[in-house]
C-alpha cells in the first residue's frame, strides 16, 4: 500500500489538466492569430478593382482577377474528375466489396495516395499529362493531377458517410423489392449526401490551396487574358502569391497580403460551408 | 440541399459567363480576327522586364497576346528545346550541351542580345564594408572567408545568399566571380550558401539580416540596399555598378541578357524582337534598372 | 421495363466496380512513372557519387545525402512539435473539454489543416524567420527550425483528428471501470484510455509525420535551401535543403531526358517509397491492434 505522497493524485490531475489545456490553447491560438493577422494586413488592399481587375504595371497594381478565376477553373476541373470517380469508388467499398485481399489492397492504395507528397504528384502530372499525353502546361493537366491527389480524401469521407447509414434502411428497401442500385441511389446516397458533400468540399479546399502540383502542370506567371480552353495555362491564387512574394521586386506589401487574404477567404469559405453542412445534417439526422 | 446546389451552379454559371464576356470583349474590341499568341518563358532576372515589354507592346498592338513566365534561364531554354515556347529568356549564354540537345530535337537556337545587366553585390545597410575585390568576393562565396572582420567589417558570421542553380544569374556568378573567369577552375559555392528561389528573396533577407551578403541583377536592387564597389584587381579602382560603368566596361561583373528563338524569327515574333531593340523598349530597360543595348554596342 | 432496368443496373454496377479499383491503378501508375523516369539514374550516375555529400547538379554533383538529411532534420523537428501538441490537443478535446468547447475546437483545428502551405510559407518568410533570427541570435532566420515549426503546425491537425478518433473509440466501459476502482480522470486518461488507443495514436503520429515529410512550398520558402549535410544538433538552427524543395525548385529547369531530370524523378521515387513505408507500417500496426482487440473483446 503506497504512502500518501506530498503531491497527491488530485494535485497531479490539476497540474496535468492545466498542462494539457495550455497545449490545446497553444495549438489553437496561432491559427486564430494567423487568420486575424492576414485579415488585418490584407484588408486595406481589398477593393472592387482588386477583385475584378487585371494586374497592371508588372503586377504591382491593379487586381488579381485572373488568379481568382484560374483557381475557380482549377477547382471546378478537379471536381469534375474526382467527385464522380471518388463517390463511385466509395460506393463500391461500402456497398459491394467484401473483405478480400483485393479490397484490403484497395484500402492500402487509398491510404498511400493520401500520403504521397504534393510535389511528387506534380512530377507525376508532368510526366503523364503534360509530356506523355501531350496536354502541355494546361488547366486540363493541372486539374487531372489535382483530382488524383483529392481522390483519397473524397473516397474515405464518402465511404465513412455511406457506412454510417443504418443497415436497416437497406434491408427495408430490398424487402420492398428495390434492386441494389435503386436502394443505393434513392436511399443510401441520399442519406449520406451531407457527409459526402462535406468530404468533397474539404477535398476541393485542399486542391484549391495547393501550389506544388500545379507548378509544372498548369500555372503561369502572367497571362494577358483569361484562359479560353482547358488546354490553356492559367494563373492561380496559390502560385500567384508565391510569385509576387518572391519573384517581383518592389511589390507593394499590401498587394501580397491582399492576395493572401483572398486565398485564405476562398479556402475558409469552403471550410465554413462544409462545417455548416455537416452540423445541419447532424442535427436533422433521424438516426 | 437541392437549393444550395442550384445556387452554387448558378453562381458558377455567372462566373463563367462574365469571364468569357470580359475576355472576348477584350479581343473583340481589338480586332475582328483571332489574336496571335507569343509564349515567352525563362529567366527570372528578365521576367519583370519581359512583362513590362509585353504590357507596353500589347497596349500598342492589341492583336498580339504575349504570355510571360519565369522559372529560370534553364527553364526557358529547356522549354525552347521541348518546343513549348516561342521566345526563351536567358540571363546566361546557352550551354554547349543545351545546343546539342536542341539540335537533337530539331531546334536551332538563335541568340539575340536584348539588354545588359550588372550584377550588384549587396549587403545590409548597416554593414560598414563598402568595397571588396573580386578575389575577396570569390573567397567569401567559396567559403574561404567566413567572418566580416576578415574583410574590414564587424565580427559577424557571413551569411551567403545566392540564386538557385537553375538561375542564369547563378551560373554567371559562378563562372565570372567564383572562378574568376577561369574555365578550368572547379571552385564551387560553399555548401552552406543559401539558395533562395528568387531575386526578391535575396533582397528581403539582405534587407533584414546584417550578416548577409547577396548578389543580384542591378534591376532588382532597391534604393535602400547598399551595393559594394568592386575592384577587379588588387590595386584597381573600386567601381559601383551603373549604366555608364557597364557600358565602358569598368564594372567587373556585367553581362548580356539574351532571348533565344528557334531559328531566325519571322512574323509577329520578329516584329516583337525588332521592337525590343528599339529606343522605346530600351528606355523601359533603363527605367527598370538594367542597361540598354545601344546600336553600336549590340552584336 | 425490367430488362432495361437490369441492363442499366448492370452497367452502373460495372462502372462502380471499376471505380473501386481505380485507386490501385493510380498508385501503380504513379509508381510506374516515377520508376520509369527515375531508374535511368542508376545507369547515368554511379552509386558512390549518388551518395556523396555534395548536391550541385549543374556541375554533375548528384549527392543526395544532404537532401535526405535535410528532409530528416525538418521532419524530426516537426514531429517534436506536432506530437506533443497534437496528442495533447487530442486528449483535451476528447477527454477534458466540455461539449460546447469541443464543437468550437474541432472545426478550428480542421481549419488549420486547410490553410494553404504557401500562405504559411509566406508568413514564415516575412514574420517568423526574422523573429527567430533576432530572438535566437542566429546568423539567419531561414533554418530547419523555422521549417519545423511551420510543418509541425501543418501536421498537428492530422495528428489531432486521427488521435482524437482513436481516443473516442475507446469503449466507455474502460473508463467507467477505472473510475469505479477509484482512479482520477487524469490517471484514467494516461493509464487506461491512452494505452487502449495506443495503436490509433501511433497511426496518427505516423500520418502526421508523413504529411511533414511531404510538405513542399513552406520548406522551400523558409529553410534557406542550402544543401548542407545536416547531422549535428546545431543543424536544426542552420539552413537545410529538403528533397521536396529540391524537386520543386529544380524541376522547371531540366530538359526532359537529361541526367538531372532522371535524378529528380529518382528523388521523387525515394519520397514515394518513404511515404509507402510509413503508411504500410501504420496500417500494419492498426491491423495487428484490431486483431488483438477482437481477441480481447470476443
Amino acid at each position: 500500500m503506497k504512502r500518501a505522497l506530498p503531491i497527491n493524485r488530485h494535485h497531479s490531475e490539476r497540474i496535468g489538466f492545466t498542462v494539457i489545456t495550455l497545449m490545446a490553447v497553444a495549438t489553437v491560438l496561432p491559427i486564430v492569430a494567423v487568420v486575424l493577422f492576414i485579415l488585418i494586413q490584407g484588408a486595406p488592399a481589398i477593393s472592387l478593382e482588386f477583385l475584378t481587375g487585371f494586374p497592371h504595371d508588372g503586377m504591382r497594381a491593379g487586381g488579381i482577377l485572373p488568379a481568382i478565376i484560374g483557381t475557380i477553373y482549377l477547382t471546378v476541373g478537379t471536381a469534375i474528375f474526382s467527385v464522380p470517380l471518388g463517390i463511385a469508388a466509395a460506393v463500391y467499398l461500402s456497398e459491394y466489396a467484401s473483405d478480400t485481399p483485393l479490397t484490403r489492397t484497395i484500402r492500402i492504395a487509398i491510404i498511400n495516395l493520401a500520403g504521397i507528397p504534393s510535389v511528387v504528384y506534380g512530377l507525376f502530372g508532368l510526366g503523364l499529362f503534360v509530356l506523355f499525353l501531350n496536354f502541355g502546361t494546361s488547366i486540363l493537366a493541372a486539374s487531372l493531377t489535382l483530382s488524383i491527389m483529392t481522390l483519397p480524401v473524397i473516397i474515405s469521407t464518402a465511404e465513412e458517410s455511406l457506412r454510417s447509414v443504418p443497415q436497416a434502411f437497406r434491408t427495408v428497401s430490398i424487402s420492398l423489392g428495390a434492386t441494389r442500385w435503386q436502394t443505393i441511389r434513392r436511399i443510401v446516397l441520399k442519406e449520406a449526401l451531407p457527409g459526402i458533400l462535406t468530404g468533397v468540399i474539404l477535398g476541393l479546399e485542399r486542391a484549391a490551396g495547393e501550389t506544388a502540383p500545379i507548378l509544372f502542370t498548369g500555372a503561369a506567371f502572367f497571362l494577358p487574358r483569361l484562359p479560353h480552353s482547358p488546354f490553356d495555362a492559367t494563373m492561380a491564387l496559390p502560385y500567384h502569391l508565391f510569385v509576387i512574394s518572391t519573384q517581383v521586386p518592389e511589390m507593394p506589401i499590401q498587394i501580397q497580403y491582399g492576395t493572401a487574404l483572398v486565398l485564405l477567404a476562398f479556402v475558409l469559405t469552403m471550410n465554413l460551408i462544409a462545417t455548416v453542412i455537416r452540423s445541419r445534417a447532424r442535427a436533422k439526422r433521424q438516426w | 440541399m437541392n437549393r444550395f446546389v442550384l445556387l452554387a451552379i448558378t453562381i458558377l454559371m455567372l462566373v463563367f459567363l462574365t469571364s468569357c464576356g470580359t475576355a472576348s470583349s477584350a479581343t473583340e474590341a481589338a480586332s475582328g480576327s483571332s489574336a496571335t499568341y507569343i509564349e515567352n518563358k525563362g529567366s527570372d532576372t528578365i521576367v519583370n522586364l519581359a512583362l513590362a515589354w509585353a504590357e507596353k507592346y500589347q497596349a500598342e498592338h492589341p492583336e498580339v497576346r504575349i504570355s510571360v513566365t519565369g522559372g529560370g534561364s534553364g527553364t526557358g531554354i529547356a522549354s525552347l528545346i521541348n518546343g513549348t515556347v516561342d521566345i526563351a529568356n536567358a540571363s546566361r549564354k546557352i550551354k554547349d550541351e543545351e545546343i546539342a540537345e536542341a539540335k537533337a530535337n530539331g531546334v536551332d537556337p538563335v541568340e539575340h542580345i536584348i539588354a545588359r545587366d550588372a550584377i550588384a553585390v549587396i549587403v545590409n545597410p548597416e554593414n560598414p564594408v563598402r568595397q571588396l575585390t573580386l578575389r575577396q568576393i570569390s573567397d567569401i562565396y567559396s567559403g574561404k572567408i567566413s567572418n566580416w572582420s576578415e574583410v574590414g567589417g564587424e565580427d559577424r558570421p557571413i551569411v551567403r545568399l545566392s540564386r538557385e542553380t537553375n538561375s542564369g544569374t547563378h551560373v554567371y556568378f559562378l563562372e565570372t566571380v567564383l572562378r574568376l573567369g577561369n574555365k578550368e577552375d572547379k571552385t564551387l559555392f560553399s555548401m552552406d550558401t543559401l539558395l533562395l528561389p528568387s531575386s526578391e528573396g535575396i533582397v528581403a533577407e539582405v534587407r533584414q539580416n546584417p550578416n548577409a551578403i547577396g548578389y543580384d541583377g542591378l534591376g532588382y536592387v532597391p534604393k535602400d540596399l547598399k551595393m559594394i564597389a568592386i575592384a577587379e584587381e588588387e590595386n584597381g579602382a573600386y567601381v559601383l555598378p551603373s549604366i555608364p560603368t557597364v557600358n565602358d566596361k569598368t564594372y567587373a561583373i556585367a553581362r548580356d541578357l539574351y532571348m533565344y528563338t528557334d531559328g531566325e524569327p519571322t512574323g509577329t515574333v520578329k516584329e516583337y524582337l525588332d521592337w525590343i531593340l528599339s529606343e522605346e523598349a530600351q528606355q523601359i530597360v533603363a527605367d527598370l534598372g538594367f542597361v540598354p543595348v545601344t546600336p553600336d554596342s549590340s552584336s | 421495363m425490367e430488362k432495361s432496368l437490369s441492363w442499366h443496373e448492370f452497367v452502373i454496377t460495372r462502372l462502380i466496380k471499376a471505380s473501386g479499383y481505380s485507386a490501385i491503378i493510380f498508385v501503380a501508375l504513379i509508381f510506374f512513372f516515377l520508376v520509369r523516369e527515375g531508374i535511368p539514374t542508376f545507369a547515368e550516375v554511379n552509386l558512390s557519387s549518388l551518395f556523396s555529400i555534395r548536391w550541385y547538379p549543374i556541375e554533375e554533383y548528384y549527392g543526395i545525402l544532404p537532401l535526405i538529411t535535410g528532409s530528416l532534420v525538418v521532419t524530426i523537428g516537426a514531429a517534436l512539435v506536432a506530437v506533443p501538441f497534437g496528442i495533447g490537443t487530442a486528449v483535451y478535446i476528447s477527454e477534458i473539454a466540455p461539449r460546447w468547447m469541443r464543437e468550437i475546437l474541432k472545426p478550428l483545428v480542421e481549419l488549420l489543416g486547410g490553410l494553404p502551405s504557401v500562405v504559411l510559407g509566406f508568413l514564415g518568410f516575412l514574420v517568423l524567420a526574422p523573429f527567430l533570427r533576432s530572438f535566437l541570435n542566429l546568423p539567419t532566420g531561414l533554418t530547419a527550425l523555422t521549417g519545423s515549426l511551420l510543418l509541425g503546425g501543418i501536421a498537428v491537425p492530422t495528428v489531432v483528428s486521427v488521435a482524437e478518433d482513436a481516443l473516442d473509440a475507446v469503449p466507455r466501459a474502460y473508463r467507467e471501470g477505472a473510475w469505479a476502482l477509484g482512479a482520477t480522470r487524469w490517471q484514467t486518461i494516461w493509464r487506461v484510455t491512452f494505452p487502449a488507443a495506443r495503436s490509433g495514436v501511433l497511426t496518427a503520429v505516423m500520418l502526421g509525420v508523413g504529411r511533414a515529410i511531404g510538405e513542399t512550398m513552406t520548406v522551400m520558402m523558409v529553410t534557406g535551401n542550402a544543401p548542407v549535410l545536416a547531422l549535428k544538433l546545431g543543424s536544426l538552427f542552420s539552413p537545410v535543403r529538403t528533397m521536396t524543395a529540391t524537386i520543386a525548385a529544380e524541376m522547371g529547369e531540366v530538359a526532359s531526358g537529361s541526367t538531372h531530370y532522371h535524378v529528380l524523378f529518382f528523388i521523387g521515387m525515394v519520397l514515394f517509397l518513404i511515404s509507402l513505408g510509413v503508411n504500410i507500417a501504420a496500417s500494419s500496426v492498426v491491423f495487428r491492434a484490431k486483431k488483438r482487440a477482437e481477441r480481447i473483446l470476443s
